[in-house]
């Protein structure tokens, strides 16, 4: 059987199965900027009450395996009366996690701004909120988007371990196919080209074309 | 705790400074900045505070804009600035009195501090819009106004980094401008600028002085500059004002040693 006949007779699976990727990662892309936005500025709060949940937030989640984190969501958290449907369990888990990476690059991204901006915006009589809103945040954003095109990859990439929940991923759909088969090659080949096509040839494109456009917004390019 | 009683709650009368300093001490840890510092301002009155670099000068302009201070008090337009008063008493101003207290009051820094993400007009629009509640429109005729008085007009869409040095501390010069302050704070303004773009700036402050009744304070190194256009001239040294006056008489008579020695010390690097 050649691989054409291979990806003629699986194909179906296989876009199936990467469509539900694609549902995982912008799901938990945005669930991770959610909470890296919020926690990285509650990290930066001069008080305690607000800064110490966002700490401890960022260490448990940083500190402990994804897969892990995925497990508890989905098996031990019903023992606690919270029990979510499985495709929701993943993405919660993994845009939990990197967003807790996440926190620590806003938190970077808005002390590397300048002193002087938020004195200029002090000077200006601007209350704290808009200060960070209208003058640091922007600024903050085009510092930290390198890094979260890399972040965003490594979410995509943590995305495959939602088939261990029997989430039906590209990954859980390659290890069917492998299960039925036995073409281990052509399977987990096949999700490792798709994953790479992803990564490659659309969410590091997206982050280089949304840099540019935030660099010419700036007026650097 | 310091008495505060010995400050009253407010000054009155026609002849009330505009900025007035009254026993002001500032710290930095164990760093004592500015020992004791008693200062008034006049209304439209242009103060130079000139002395060396660690001599409390520029803190001078950063207790009124953005720093705390730990003992005195400070008094704008009659009202106190680092204190508030509370069942009839001083008591240390809260966040929201000091950013209120300030808003009468312009800043401009050695290092311009533009929004770089923001043309020159949408600098100068950003506060009255966002803090004054004036409608776009009246915001950017102001606005447009201002950026033609500093003559820029035809760099209004420009942004920052397509500007010069001089340029962009003249868009500053108009950003603190548009809010309409009655006191203006010019901290080192030339200093991070090219020879000869220098004299773009100071014209326009020359303006400023000539054209507004505006107190300006402003720390400088250009002796010329402020002896050309300040109505009184503060020599500081360690903290303290070691000599003021007219700058005829500080930079044609000066009565102190240490003034003196600063003076030739500038005048010979020059």
């Amino acid at each position: 059987m050649s691989y054409w006949e291979f990806l003629a007779e699986h194909g179906g699976r296989f876009l199936d199965g990467t469509l539900i990727t694609a549902g995982q990662f912008f799901l938990s892309a945005a669930l991770a900027i959610a909470i890296a936005l919020v926690a990285g500025l509650m990290k930066l709060s001069d008080n305690a009450l607000i800064r110490t949940p966002a700490v401890v937030y960022i260490e448990i989640f940083r500190g402990t395996s994804l897969l892990v984190q995925l497990y508890w969501i989905f098996f031990v958290l019903p023992l606690f009366g919270i029990t979510l449907e499985k495709f929701t369990a993943g993405f919660v888990a993994v845009g939990m996690n990197l967003g807790a990476y996440g926190a620590e690059l806003v938190r970077g991204g808005i002390q590397s701004v300048p002193k002087g901006q938020w004195e200029a915006a002090y000077a200006l009589s601007m209350s704290p909120a808009r200060r960070m809103w209208r003058i640091i945040l922007p600024q903050a954003l085009v510092n930290m988007l390198p890094p979260w095109g890399n972040l965003l990859i490594e979410l995509l990439k943590g995305t495959a371990l939602v088939s261990l929940i029997s989430v039906a991923d590209l990954m859980f759909e390659a290890k069917q196919i492998n299960g039925s088969t036995f073409l281990s090659a052509q399977a987990f080949g096949t999700a490792l080209i798709i994953y790479y096509i992803f990564a490659r040839l659309i969410v590091t494109p997206f982050m280089r074309w949304l840099e540019t456009v935030m660099a010419r917004k700036i007026g650097k390019a | 705790m310091e008495d505060l009683s010995q400050f009253p709650l407010e000054l009155d009368g026609a002849d009330r400074p505009m900025v007035s300093f009254r026993k002001v001490t500032k710290r930095y840890g164990s760093l004592t900045v500015l020992d004791n510092l008693d200062l008034d301002v006049a209304e439209g009155e242009m103060v130079s505070i000139i002395g060396p670099s660690g001599s409390g000068k520029t803190t001078v302009l950063r207790m009124l804009m953005l720093e705390r201070i730990q003992g005195g008090v400070i008094y704008v337009d009659g009202q106190p600035l680092t204190h508030e008063v509370r069942d009839g008493a001083l008591v240390p101003a809260s966040e929201r009195y000091l950013r209120r207290a300030r808003e009468p009051i312009g800043m401009c820094f050695q290092h311009f501090n533009l929004f770089p993400h923001m043309t020159a007009l949408q600098n100068c629009m950003e506060g009255p819009v966002q803090v004054l509640g004036l409608s776009r429109q009246e915001a950017r005729a102001r606005s447009e106004e201002l950026l033609d008085m500093v003559g820029l007009i035809d760099k209004k869409d420009q942004h920052p980094s397509r500007l010069s040095g001089g340029q962009q501390q003249r868009v500053a010069i108009a950003r603190a401008l548009a809010m309409r302050p009655k006191v203006m704070l010019l901290d080192e303004v030339t200093s991070a600028l090219d020879p000869e773009v220098i004299g773009e700036v100071t014209e326009v402050i020359r303006k400023l002085v000539r054209e507004h009744r505006l107190t300006i304070m402003m720390v400088t190194h250009q002796m010329g500059f402020a002896a050309d256009i300040s109505d009184r001239v503060c020599f500081f040294y360690g903290g303290r004002i070691e000599e003021q006056g007219p700058p005829s008489e500080l930079f044609g008579n000066p009565q102190k040693d240490r003034t003196r020695q600063f003076l030739s010390a500038v005048k010979s690097a020059d």
